[in-house]
């Protein structure tokens, strides 16, 4: 199977500091739709987040970790609408390339026509945008700080 | 964002996102076989779009898979579209759609 998505994004900063962007809900918070993502284990532990009203929508295996170039993990949403949809995997490479970093994110096992499918191709180039907004301004976009937005809510 | 847009302004470079939209992750071989384009004319302009940003790749064996990657094009949609209008817009391309649909017009 090959993955059914792959986004790049360069973004002026250090891998270190990415890393940490990636999986440190303090930081998670401030633009994945308010999400707390939780990703610093080591392979074997867990991958956990918490929607902003606190309730855990995620709690999957971390399959690799090497910080700070690569962390793989199950995708599989608590949330009701997506109880029916099997998990899926998503990889995060981070690769310095002069004064940025290249982030490269791919998701793999998606079902397609899934429900989940869907949610994730609209919801990973918005925090993928707000992520490097936040490192290279200090500020996120609105679109993705706000989990209720105008229009569908993305999962991601 | 000056590569991106000097990147989309081909209609060649279209067509080739367009086609990644329909199915994405296809190969070099794969994306010339359904397109009128000798495959040094395709390989270039994949490279373009990869210069770009627009088109990610990811090596699975032997084998160089193509995915249109949307960030920049989302990018330039957060520059430009605040949160606000995009409900209006959606509406008016529902409205256009469903006029298109119902016959449209006469000229």
């Amino acid at each position: 199977m090959k993955p059914q998505f792959v986004y790049v994004i360069y973004i002026a900063s250090t891998p270190e500091k990415l890393w940490q962007a990636l999986t440190d809900p303090d930081f998670t918070e401030r633009y994945w739709f308010g999400y707390r993502v939780a990703a610093s284990g080591r392979a074997g532990e867990h991958m956990t987040a918490h929607d902003p009203e606190g309730a855990l929508m995620h709690d999957d295996p971390i399959i690799e970790s090497d910080p700070p170039h690569r962390l793989v993990y199950v995708w599989r949403s608590r949330a009701p609408r997506f109880e029916d949809e099997a998990p899926s995997q998503v990889t995060f490479e981070l690769e310095p390339r002069g004064d940025t970093v290249k982030l490269t994110v791919i998701h793999d096992d998606l079902v397609p026509g899934s429900l989940m499918l869907s949610a994730v191709s609209d919801g990973w180039p918005a925090v993928l945008s707000s992520l490097k907004s936040l490192l290279e301004t200090g500020r996120a976009l609105p679109a993705s700080t706000n989990p209720k937005r105008c229009n569908e809510p993305a999962e991601a | 964002m000056d590569e991106v847009f000097k990147a989309l302004a081909d209609a060649n470079r279209r067509e080739l996102l367009d086609r990644l939209r329909i199915e994405n992750g296809q190969t070099l071989n794969e994306l010339c076989a359904r397109l009128a384009m000798s495959r040094q004319a395709v390989s270039k302009h994949l490279a373009i779009l990869e210069q770009a940003n627009l088109v990610a790749t990811v090596r699975r064996g032997r084998k160089k898979l193509h995915y249109l990657n949307p960030v920049p094009i989302h990018d330039i949609a957060e520059r430009w579209i605040s949160r606000f209008d995009r409900p209006r817009l959606a509406a008016l391309r529902d409205l256009k759609s469903t006029l298109d649909d119902s016959g449209g017009t006469d000229t």
